[in-house]
């Protein structure tokens, strides 16, 4: 009896200290993979011919065609993230204008806490170029560790489909071209 | 024999109490640094709204952090008007909502409507938080002294002294026409604003 009650005490215990709860400890570590998700097809054309997507059902990053992907996470209700946007589209113009690197390093966001028509009014006001997918019920963001917004992760996406998240971090990404460099150094892609 | 049972017992009740269970999901703008209060989860409603849609919408003169006062009823006949309490400054859910109407203002626009920010801080509290947001296009207003007095004219003002999140939508002829006094904890979606303030223009 005695040792019943120990045993479920310590049970107990480890539940209390490890919740049975989708909750992830962080964001995603480098040297680690991402969390399991799926995001849905992009609404454009211009959306789903940039990712190179091969079946037209919902996909995972690493479904995505391309050695680097970048994900911002964001939220159109945060001022850094306002501030952040003409930032990101430069990183975006500064990889497709780059022969190395067009093709080979793809950006996503993901708005966190944010409804499509939200994440709409975001995209509108900023002229985000790249794919944004909505997270109204703030599923991925738990999945993410709650990040502060915005958010950059990047994931080295290997010719068998594997991956490794080689960049994690919150707050600005900083000047575009170090930040592109560090990038492609992280991913051995340069 | 009885002690361990009883320790049991404790730890089973300790830990439905005060589970990790996961709190109201919320983002945190890294804007704000490490400034934003922790509320945690609160009472989703702690007020008896004292208004009603389709009654004339109380008027009222408030102080704006641009400097100067504001009052209603100057959009009497010229503008719609969107009322957003949010309970405080500096915590979490509050420092989201405005800085996702400030880039919203084009939609307000089309629709004829004005939107007053209203808190119950003073003004030097509402000065330095909503810096943080960047410049704001729509009025910040207190409502500090006499402390709540308008929240609680139209019944938003809750027990601990903030009000509710709470959206008014007031037409062009002064009459409520939308009340959403919303979870607390809980950022109302822009979309269903957006669709009530479509109404008025029928």
């Amino acid at each position: 009896m005695k040792k019943i009650l120990r045993l479920s005490l310590l049970v107990l215990s480890m539940l209390y200290l490890f919740p049975l709860d989708i909750m992830a400890a962080g964001p995603p570590a480098v040297g680690g993979t991402l969390p399991a998700f799926t995001l849905p097809q992009p609404g454009s054309t211009a959306g789903r011919d940039y990712l190179g997507l091969d079946s037209r059902g919902n996909f995972t990053v690493p479904d995505i065609k391309a050695k680097v992907v970048l994900i911002e996470i964001l939220s159109m209700y945060c001022p850094f993230c306002q501030k952040e946007a003409p930032e990101v589209n430069k990183l975006y113009e500064a990889i497709e204008g780059n022969p190395g690197y067009r093709g080979n390093i793809k950006l996503i966001g993901i708005g966190v806490g944010n409804s499509a028509y939200e994440l709409e009014v975001f995209r509108k006001r900023y002229n985000v170029p790249f794919p944004l997918f909505p997270d109204a019920d703030f599923a991925l963001h738990k999945l993410f560790g709650e990040t502060r917004t915005p958010y950059f992760i990047a994931v080295r996406i290997n010719e068998d489909r594997t991956h490794k998240v080689v960049y994690s971090k919150a707050g600005s990404l900083g000047e575009v071209k170090s930040f592109i460099e560090n990038i492609a150094k992280l991913s051995g892609l340069k | 024999m009885n002690r361990v049972f009883f320790a049991g017992i404790f730890l089973i009740a300790v830990s439905l109490v005060s589970a990790p269970f996961p709190v109201t999901a919320q983002t945190h703008s890294e804007a704000y640094k490490d400034n934003i209060y922790e509320t945690g989860t609160l009472k989703p409603r702690d007020s008896v709204l004292k208004v009603k849609v389709g009654q004339k919408a109380p008027d009222f003169t408030l102080p704006a952090v641009s400097g100067g006062k504001m009052t209603l009823s100057r959009y009497r006949g010229k503008q719609n008007v969107v009322l957003s309490f949010v309970p405080a400054a500096w915590t979490a859910v509050c420092s989201d909502q405005w800085p996702g109407y400030n880039i919203a203002k084009d939609i307000f626009d089309a629709r004829n409507a004005v939107l007053l920010g209203i808190t119950v801080d003073n003004i030097p509290t509402l000065f330095a938080w909503t810096n943080q947001m960047g410049k704001l296009w729509f009025p910040v207003l207190s409502d500090f002294y006499p402390h709540g007095k308008v929240a609680s004219t139209y019944g938003v003002l809750r027990s601990d002294g903030t009000t509710e999140r709470a959206l008014f939508v007031i037409d062009k002829k002064g009459v409520i026409r939308f009340i959403d006094v919303h979870d607390i904890n809980k950022r109302p979606p822009l979309e269903k604003l957006v669709s009530e303030l479509d109404k008025l223009k029928q």
